[in-house]
């Protein structure tokens, strides 16, 4: 039984239909990159998983469960089995380093505060941050940030965690300290999915590769494959195009 | 003119001084009641507003409507709406009473803007971070949104109140003992009007000009995300 599975998921903004039929199966420990050209859809489909941007057909499974994305209940229990960490942080503003880890799992999943503060100081430390905690966002770099919505975001505990283009929207030199902590999960087993540019760390970490095009997968294979033979004529001429530069 | 400072000492005595310090105190009073509740209550109409889904519908219809009609139209109406409308309920509801509910419902409309527009400033990726993590609306709303929106809602919101000292003179005109109508009858026993009503713009002056300050102080305070955290801190200890 796969992990995730998604059946053909459609999604629209407004009239545009931004994923036409999306269907894809993530096993448990597996790490899927979602590569393509911008608007093919991709970060939708993280966005579609959580909750945020409705699904109009298709079905979506996690550990066998179908979850009903009309049914409130239901998208919250998908969130409480996946996190997603965004290309711009989104770390709250008013609060420090340590309340923003700890929010969610001490007020909303009710675990006590003393065990979430020693997670989350664990958990920083993992991230590299721990001298951190008691900072504000705007008092940390870019790629610090990043790395703490990535405690933030696993404090939550998630089954699967979705990484948004976490580099995007980083300085090249910020880039590498971000991919380091995602290979120290990968190592640890973490089911995750990543939208991302970085072709060759996708190449290093996934085990799986998903190409997108216009809110459809065109193509799906092992990442030395796919990089090294697409099958596409839409991937080759992809991959033409990143490579050339 | 001769008049005038003729009787000025007839006019500054302990009883006319007295008499215009407690109008004073009946201006500020129902200003800050009626402004403060109307502060609470816009909260609430901007919640409702704000939401989703279809059912919901109607309520976001009657919130906006609310708000758009009670802008546009005249202070003194709304008083005397409130006037003839209580009384018809309970005739001997107090003039006071009465003031404050006509400031409270005018308040709202123009504070539920202001909140509206604070609460759209902060990024809406915020509330999309805090909804991913199942924080509910409302307390999205007071632990992320709130305490990010107060810079931008605080200024424009006492500025309104201090503006609006001044247009509750209005309600002298139901016969509310604060300075206008006090000043007024003191124009009716004859003393100059020069005299009295200079004497009243003083007072309103007096009244709303260090409110201003603080409004200014504040807006300083809250304009940058190190002031709030310092101001945090003050309210900390």
């Amino acid at each position: 039984m796969p992990h995730l599975a998604v059946n053909g998921v459609r999604a629209k903004y407004g009239a545009h239909e931004v994923l036409r039929g999306i269907s894809l199966s993530i096993e448990k420990g597996e790490i899927a990159a979602l590569i393509g050209p911008s608007g093919s859809g991709k970060s939708t489909v993280l966005r579609a998983l959580v909750g945020l941007t409705p699904i109009t057909a298709g079905q979506v499974e996690i550990a066998g469960e179908t979850i009903d994305y009309r049914n409130a209940n239901a998208v919250r229990a998908a969130r409480d089995r996946m996190a997603i960490v965004f290309q711009q942080f989104n770390l709250f503003q008013n609060m420090t380093v340590m309340k923003n880890v700890t929010l969610a799992p001490v007020k909303i999943k009710r675990r006590p505060k003393a065990e979430v503060e020693a997670e989350a100081r664990r958990l920083l430390d993992l991230v590299g941050l721990g001298d951190k905690h008691a900072s504000y966002p705007d008092q940390l770099s870019g790629g610090q940030q990043q790395r703490v919505a990535i405690a933030r975001a696993l404090a939550l505990q998630p089954q699967i965690l979705l990484l948004d283009e976490v580099t995007s929207a980083l300085d090249p030199e910020l880039v590498t300290e971000v991919l380091d902590t995602i290979r120290r999960l990968a190592r640890e087993g973490m089911t995750m999915i990543i939208v991302s540019h970085e072709m060759a760390f996708v190449r290093e970490v996934a085990n799986k590769v998903v190409f997108m095009d216009r809110g459809e997968i065109i193509e799906t294979g092992a990442p030395k494959e796919m990089f090294d033979n697409p099958k596409t004529d839409r991937a080759r001429d992809f991959f033409g195009k990143i490579l050339r530069h | 003119m001769d008049r005038l400072v003729e009787q000025i000492p007839r006019f500054f005595t302990a009883t006319n001084m007295m008499m215009l310090a407690e109008a004073a105190y009946m201006t500020l009073a129902m200003t800050i009641v009626g402004c403060l509740i109307g502060f609470g209550l816009a909260f609430v109409l901007v919640y409702l507003r704000q939401t989703p889904g279809l059912w919901a519908l109607p309520l976001r219809i009657v919130c906006v409507t609310y708000v758009e009609f009670f802008r546009r139209i005249p202070f003194l109406v709304i008083v005397y709406l409130v006037l003839f409308f209580i009384q018809a309920l309970t005739p001997d509801a107090s003039l006071f009473t009465i003031a404050v509910i006509a400031i409270c419902l005018y308040s709202v409309a123009y504070t539920a803007d202001i909140i509206r527009g604070g609460l759209e400033s902060v990024p809406h990726t915020q509330v999309e971070a805090a909804r991913t993590m199942n924080m509910s609306r409302f307390r999205t709303l007071i632990m992320v949104v709130l305490p990010q929106a107060w810079p931008v809602i605080i200024p424009p919101a006492i500025a309104f109140a201090v503006s609006f000292i001044k247009d509750t003179a209005l309600v002298s005109q139901i016969g509310v003992f604060e300075l206008t109508f006090r000043g007024k009858e003191l124009n009716n026993q004859g003393y100059s009007g020069v005299l009295v009503f200079g004497t009243i713009a003083l007072c309103y002056f007096i009244l709303s000009f260090p409110l201003t300050l603080l409004g200014q102080h504040l807006e300083k305070r809250l304009a940058t995300p190190r002031g709030q955290r310092s101001a945090r801190k003050i309210r900390r200890t």
